[in-house]
């Protein structure tokens, strides 16, 4: 008698966790079954990197053709050039970034007054909600050469104006100029709420010690953002290979002269694209993809081995 | 936004006390906002200025000429823009909605220590993070598979999950006591009423944000008409702009070169200036009502677990 009840008490049981587990997953289901469309299937499509592409047969049906669309980029003159564009852009940004977002963090966290504090984050994350359109008009507004206020500037101080859509040596100072300004105060904000879950008394205890306010900062502040700038990087890093299209397809106006200085991986696959050399473009994209896995996969092992706590997986 | 000052914590008369740390703390940020707010008051000067007055004397901060003869023409011919800004709107909203809807649903089951899938599921979402099939096979599946290109659907469907912005919700659930959704199964409801009625309700603040940055993206988007869309009924409204300042510099090269005829001015600096400011203006109008929940479960935690 006992026995039955406890079986079947364990049945009701099992139903139970079973059809929770039904519900959770029926909440599952629409995301991941976007996911699957929208994200696995053109993961699928990279096979595409492998044949001759002829769009009446299909990406199945086409012909294999070896790694002949990998050498079009690897052998040409622009792989050199755009790959060492994009990385030097891409190291660049991530150091820049993080050294700029947790400064302006540190910064907001030490300013005493609440209001000032609201006024300064606002102003500063302001250009983070403007289409890239608009930066690379603001940005012309700067650099226009007959009415522009560098040229202004520059001219009333005795000196000829730049043609500066023409002069590709300025751009890569231009361009990491204008990113920064764009991306630090987001970039600060999630520096800036880890600060919120510091331990006040950490702090205090630092004063009652004696550290002035940079031994607090090096040896209290920064420590507590250690893990979340380790999160930042590792990703960041998965991007090494490819850069922020819009930056350098609309600030630069997409003016040829300037290619030598601002092509990126990014920008060249999207031309390839516009020339219909759909195949090749899809090459360069599975070659910045597996780089960028390999990239996070290797970095991530190397935190975990140093200090599990903080690596990403 | 309820830190606690360190300083304040020492005794509260150390408020009114003048600091030179934060005086120099105050200069610093005072030049950083000059170089935030020069660039865009002078887009808004310029877009006031007299087109002669512009060309005599270039840019600057302070209209020289006050005009409005942009802004005539910029609404002379308002269909297309009035078009493109209806599109725009109508993307953004049911884009941001259904996004919403469908992460802070997906979230939940992801942030339940006790569903048996939910590692496998996380994976499923983390993988699209780190591998791409990039750019091509998306445009291809889009175009040839899906035939969602001149439609309203490409701006709506491709990019609705976003594995980072999932992870930052799915954390924010985590931080919710146990004994919460404990309690409420004991009560005998149901997941989804948990997820709706309870969970989403308390973490408003990150979902806020998310949704939030999701509208923005949308409200930016000009590469998708850019690869997507050559009907101009369904132009977005940043590639509208993107358009007309082309075409207007075009148009101004021509008439520089003695190619237009018809002896008006075309008053295309300003004009320029102005379509730029009306394509920006409503982010900037609604930026403010969400400022204040960024700071709040934007933390971005680890994916482990």
């Amino acid at each position: 008698m006992e026995m039955v009840k406890l079986e079947k008490h364990k049945v009701r049981r099992n139903r139970a966790v079973f059809r929770e587990n039904f519900w959770l997953t029926m909440m599952v289901l629409p995301g991941a079954l976007l996911l699957l469309v929208f994200n696995y299937i053109p993961m699928a499509g990279v096979v595409m990197a492998f044949k001759k592409y002829n769009p009446v047969e299909g990406i199945w049906a086409s012909e294999w053709c070896g790694l002949e669309n990998f050498e079009f980029f690897f052998t040409s003159q622009d792989a050199v050039r755009v790959i060492r564009n994009t990385l030097g852009y891409s190291v660049t940004f991530l150091i820049l970034d993080l050294i700029a977002g947790v400064t302006l963090a540190i910064m907001f966290y030490n300013l005493r007054s609440r209001k000032a504090l609201k006024l300064y984050n606002t102003v500063v994350i302001l250009p983070r909600f403007m289409s890239m359109v608009i930066i690379a008009f603001i940005v012309y507004t700067l650099l226009n050469p007959s009415y522009g206020i560098f040229n202004t500037v520059i001219e009333q101080f005795g000196g000829t104006g730049v043609q500066w859509y023409m002069e590709p040596g300025y751009w890569p100072f231009i361009l990491t100029g204008v990113h920064i300004w764009q991306t630090v105060g987001m970039n600060s904000i999630i520096y800036y709420a880890s600060l919120m879950g510091l331990d006040e008394s950490l702090i205090e205890a630092a004063q009652l010690d004696g550290a002035n306010k940079w031994q607090q900062t090096m040896h209290v502040v920064i420590p507590h953002l250690v893990p979340v700038m380790v999160i930042t990087t590792i990703l960041g890093i998965g991007h090494l290979f490819s850069g922020d299209f819009g930056l350098f397809y609309q600030v630069t106006k997409d003016v040829g002269l300037l290619y030598p200085t601002t092509d990126i991986i990014n920008t060249y696959t999207f031309r390839a694209l516009q020339n219909g050399a759909l195949e090749k473009s899809t090459a360069v994209g599975l070659f910045q993809s597996l780089t960028g896995l390999i990239l996070v996969v290797v970095t991530n092992g190397i935190v975990r081995k140093i200090s599990p706590e903080n690596s990403m997986f | 936004m309820n830190k606690q000052q360190p300083v304040l914590a020492m005794g509260t008369t150390k408020k009114k006390k003048f600091s030179w740390g934060q005086a120099v703390l105050h200069l610093i940020f005072i030049i950083m906002v000059l170089m935030y707010l020069v660039p865009f008051l002078l887009v808004i000067s310029i877009s006031f200025s007299d087109e002669s007055a512009i060309i005599r004397e270039g840019y600057s901060l302070i209209p020289p000429e006050f005009s409005l003869e942009a802004y005539k023409l910029a609404f002379r011919n308002p269909d297309q823009m009035l078009q493109s800004y209806k599109i725009t709107i109508l993307f953004t909203l049911v884009a941001t909605a259904l996004s919403i809807l469908i992460m802070g649903v997906m979230a939940y089951p992801l942030s339940r220590s006790n569903y048996k899938l939910r590692k496998p599921f996380t994976f499923f979402v983390l993988f699209t993070m780190l591998f791409s099939g990039g750019m091509v096979p998306s445009y291809i599946l889009n175009v040839q598979y899906l035939h969602l290109n001149d439609t309203f659907w490409i701006y709506i469907l491709p990019g609705l999950v976003s594995a980072y912005n999932l992870i930052i919700i799915r954390t924010n659930y985590k931080s919710l006591p146990d004994e919460l959704i404990e309690a409420a199964k004991v009560d005998g409801a149901k997941e989804l009423y948990i997820c709706f009625k309870i969970v989403m309700p308390l973490c408003k603040p990150v979902l806020a944000s998310v949704g939030f940055l999701f509208l923005v993206a949308k409200w930016n988007d000009w590469m998708t008409s850019l690869l997507y869309i050559h009907d101009a009924k369904l132009y977005s409204l940043q590639y509208l702009l993107q358009k007309i300042l082309k075409e207007s510099e075009y148009l101004k090269q021509l008439a520089d070169t003695g190619q237009l005829m018809g002896g008006e001015v075309f008053p295309s600096e300003s004009y320029r200036y102005a379509m730029a400011l009306i394509a920006a203006g409503p982010v900037l109008v609604i930026f403010p009502f969400f400022q204040k929940y960024f700071s709040k479960g934007m933390t971005l935690g680890g994916v482990k677990g």
